[in-house]
């Protein structure tokens, strides 16, 4: 096993590292008297090393990639490149205005115009927007463009977005904010979409039924065609939330499957870093009918020379301002001309074979269980409630074990219907020894006294948080610690 | 290369699953819908891919080539060396959402930092980890204000910018809101009292001010209007430039209950658009409807000072259908990058780069309205943005374009009634020499 201790340092708050605060504000008689500042900005003053020193100590006490395997469910957690990193730092692209005349920022909209295209080729869609800034502003941007839809059919009494109780959270979010009901359906036993229940569910109610194909169980829902006739033939529309694309990348495509709209997360299929949480970026990829109402600016090219057009008089209009998360984008498609068509499906067909390399050891094991159908995509999801009954280990007792490996924990406790659930998905990235390392220290937490789980983490920054207590009293700025 | 490691024992793994191919890994894809290959072109190596977008970054005209005073909420700043230098550690920008604290401590007590330090100039109690953009934050905001207040209608300036009211009508038309806009005053430029005042009604939510406002201009009044705003129980939300914040008073100050704003400026690129961040605080009573992540101060199981999510259940991930937002992936690097800006230029720093901005925006909207048929349509005072009336705004255009030098924003298509105006930008960046260009090229088209 390998040796990992993370850096622990108890690095005092910005606002404690510095004697000095600033002094008194004088008004700046330029602004209007009413609005001039009185009091100073309690922000203290650091010199560089002091601030560089702050900053490289918080990095240290946290976990990326590059650290280790992160192998979260749903969240495709590949390496990215260093060269699309580099690139989307050039000024020839960071220093530009989303203003300056189109003649001025050719390379961008090129770049911008062919991923579209290039998105559209993986897909199988007809057009696409590189707009939402995230997976969950995709679902939300392809909800707008279903009320728009059915609104230009005057088709107005469709207030129902259906979708299977393994969805992921952002799904039925997103459908609420679009104003719709949300009604979920049940999964058969084989984990997949219960096609009795759907068609009971469909009706002239229903605006659209969002699917996550790949599943969250990482199984792929083989009935997709039928799912799409009962839902078109009610009128409905067919969402594919894209979290899972990177399992079919070369072997299928939604818009063949019958999905009248996708989106595209690029932080997790290509390749763009999540950033310890953002800026992700959500393309939205549609059918022909849907085509009218994307969001404007489209990027179009008129001869050689490429624009931006407004002309668009049945668009939804902006989800976000300007043109979307760019850097996001420059990366992805780095990424994309690096890896080529082959070597996009060369990363599904490694991405499925890790997965189910590591869930059949695991199974082998003895230790953990696989509910529902044992061929898995991308990812799958095991559960642990044996161990909970036999030892009294939980899934989070096993997460916050896998941290003293150096490893970080699958996502847990999701999808809801596996119980104790570990949900995996290790990527193309990860070579055959990061497997086995991960394999053998999930057996060796079975394995081991439960007491050393359930006090887990011993070499993390900090120990087990106390989560409960920081609702109970929220702490959330500075200034709260001064109360008395 | 490929970055893909197990590649070259592929068929050893796939033997050890007792399959034969890799077809066999998909057999559950039924036939009809396989397909075999991509139609793109087959992967390049890094050095001719990196050729190939050198070759697409010669095309743009960035800053450094092409000096640009536009205008419109983005403009260009220094970014200092050290903020990348950070937000390039690949623990931080490699890490996925901090989902697990007790691995995230670092990334976590940097979002507190940056929610300490957002509160701070915002004069606001809380604030969260970030949204994706000021446009969304406006969108977040209307919502909020209506799930706490349930009421209907929201009301925004007229004179706020096309992609905001755009971005809000998306947002709150599935919650059934109401948005009207409020009259501007055609001599100062600034919200009207009265048109406020008229539209002031017992179904108001909220009001949205932006101080300074689209066309540049401090909203003076502020306080003012926050008093009839609020004796109509409704909230007042206020949306800012942070970067006017170290020379001018806190909305908390004059009676805001929201502060949102466009924070790109803090410590990230134009990025044509993209490096956007939301930021979004409020008064303490309103946690609870808070959209978005926030990041609290505990203990862990020895007594330790630690960070963590909190509040997780108004969250999607929890709450699902009843979350008060969708939001999940944030804009978490750029306010990372916006952190970093803040602790490198401390709270003076930010005073002094508040007075070197207002004074190149007034010193060059009057060496600008000294040209002869370049007026100022509006009397208010101004931050670093301002409208000037050309003779001719397309023509001014395409002169400082063959002058090397980009122009102000054109107003017209989207203020019909701007005739020929354009939104002048200018910050701490623009040298003599460049702004000398754009004065020589204002000449040449009047």
């Amino acid at each position: 096993m390998m040796m990992y201790r993370s850096a622990r340092y108890h690095e005092p708050l910005l606002r404690d590292l510095s004697e000095t605060q600033p002094p008194s504000a004088t008004p700046i008689t330029e602004v209007p008297k009413a609005l001039q500042r009185t009091r100073p900005v309690m922000i203290p003053a650091l010199e560089e090393l002091q601030l560089m020193r702050h900053f490289l100590h918080l990095s240290q006490m946290n976990y990326g990639v590059e650290t280790g395997m992160y192998p979260l469910g749903s969240c495709t957690m590949k390496y990215n490149p260093k060269l699309c990193e580099a690139i989307s730092h050039w000024d020839g692209f960071t220093l530009t205005h989303p203003y300056q005349d189109p003649s001025t920022m050719q390379g961008t909209l090129q770049l911008m115009h062919t991923l579209e295209q290039m998105l559209c080729e993986i897909t199988g869609m007809d057009a696409m927007t590189l707009q939402p800034a995230a997976g969950a502003q995709g679902e939300f941007t392809g909800l707008l463009l279903t009320r728009a839809y059915h609104a230009q059919r005057n088709d107005t009494y469709r207030t129902e977005v259906i979708l299977p109780n393994t969805a992921h959270g952002t799904n039925p979010a997103s459908a609420s904010m679009a104003g719709y009901t949300v009604i979920e359906i049940p999964s058969t036993p084989e984990g997949t979409v219960d096609l009795s229940a759907l068609e009971k569910t469909v009706s002239e109610h229903t605006a659209c039924f969002m699917l996550t194909n790949p599943n969250t169980l990482g199984i792929f829902e083989s009935e997709i065609l039928e799912i799409a006739r009962i839902v078109h033939a009610k009128g409905a529309l067919l969402y594919y939330d894209g979290a899972n694309l990177n399992a079919i990348l070369g072997k299928a495509r939604p818009g063949d499957m019958g999905f009248d709209i996708v989106h595209i997360n690029l932080h997790k299929t290509f390749s763009t870093p999540h950033g310890g949480g953002g800026p992700g970026s959500g393309p939205v990829g549609v059918k022909k009918h849907l085509e009218p109402f994307l969001p404007v600016p489209r990027i179009i090219k008129k001869k050689t020379l490429y624009d931006l057009s407004y002309e668009y008089p049945h668009s939804i209009g902006k989800i976000k301002s300007w043109y979307g998360n760019t850097s996001a984008l420059v990366k992805a498609y780095t990424y994309i001309l690096l890896m080529g068509g082959d070597g996009l499906t060369e990363a599904a067909e490694v991405a499925v074979l890790n997965a189910n390399y590591m869930k059949q050891k695991l199974v082998d094991s003895g230790f953990y269980d696989l509910p529902y159908r044992p061929l898995r995509k991308h990812e799958f999801v095991l559960s642990a409630d044996r161990l909970l009954n036999t030892k009294g280990i939980r899934a989070l007792d096993i997460a916050k074990r896998l941290l003293d490996f150096g490893l970080h924990p699958p996502t847990v406790y999701f999808p809801h219907i596996v119980k104790e659930a570990l949900m995996i998905e290790p990527t193309e990235s990860e070579s055959r020894q990061t497997l086995d390392a991960y394999i053998a220290a999930l057996i060796t937490i079975a394995q081991e006294d439960a007491s050393v789980s359930k006090s887990a983490p011993h070499e993390t920054a900090v120990r087990r948080i106390d989560e409960v207590g920081a609702v109970k009293t929220p702490v959330l700025t500075w200034k709260a610690l001064e109360k008395p | 290369m490929k970055f893909i490691p197990n590649s070259p024992v592929k068929n050893a793994m796939i033997h050890d699953l007792g399959l034969t191919t890799t077809d066999d890994l998909f057999s559950d894809i039924p036939a009809q819908l396989r397909i075999h290959s991509l139609q793109l072109p087959n992967g390049q190596s890094q050095q001719a891919v990196e050729a190939h977008l050198r070759d697409l970054a010669t095309q743009n005209k960035p800053f450094c080539d092409l000096p640009s005073f536009l205008g419109g909420g983005i403009k260009p700043h220094y970014l200092p060396a050290a903020v990348n230098a950070i937000t390039s550690r690949s623990e931080f920008y490699t890490a996925y959402t901090p989902y697990q604290p007790e691995a995230s401590q670092g990334f976590l007590q940097a979002i507190f930092e940056y929610q300490s330090m957002i509160a701070e100039l915002t004069g606001m109690d809380i604030a969260n980890a970030s949204l994706y953009d000021g446009a969304t934050a406006l969108g977040e905001a209307a919502l909020m204000c209506s799930r706490y207040t349930k009421k209907t209608t929201f009301l925004i300036p007229a004179n706020l910018s096309w992609e905001k009211k755009s971005v809000l009508k998306n947002y709150t038309i599935g919650a059934g809101l109401t948005i009207r806009e409020i009259a501007y005053d055609p001599h100062a430029g600034i919200c009207s009292r009265d048109a406020l005042a008229k539209l002031l009604n017992d179904q108001v939510a909220g009001v949205y001010l932006e101080n300074p406002n689209f066309f540049g201009i401090f909203e003076d009044h502020a306080a003012d209007l926050a008093t009839l705003i609020h004796a109509h129980q409704a909230l007042f939300v206020v949306g800012v430039d942070p970067l006017s914040l170290g020379i001018v008073r806190s909305p908390g100050d004059y009676g805001a209950d929201i502060v949102i704003g466009e924070g790109k400026a803090l410590g990230n690129p134009m990025d044509y658009g993209g490096s956007t961040l939301g930021i979004f605080a409020c008064r303490q009573e309103y946690l609870r409807q808070l959209p978005g992540r926030i990041i609290g101060m505990t203990k862990d199981q020895d007594g330790h000072p630690a960070f963590c999510m909190t509040m997780q259940t108004r969250e999607q991930h929890i709450r699902r259908e009843k979350a008060t937002s969708n939001i999940c992936t944030n804009q978490g690097l750029c306010m990372l990058a916006a952190a970093v800006y803040l602790a490198w230029l401390g709270g003076q720093g930010l005073t002094d780069l508040g007075i070197q901005n207002i004074k190149a925006g007034h010193s060059l909207k009057k060496a600008i309205t000294s040209i002869p048929n370049y007026d100022a349509p509006f009397s208010g005072t101004h931050f670093n943005e301002f409208v000037i009336r050309c003779p001719n705004a397309a023509k001014t255009h395409t002169t400082l374009l063959k002058n090397g030098v980009h122009g102000g924003l054109q107003l017209q298509p989207w203020f019909p009634e701007l005739k020929d105006c354009m939104l002048f930008g200018v910050t701490e960046l623009h040298t003599p020499h460049q702004i000398n260009r754009l004065l020589t090229g204002l000449k040449e088209a009047a």
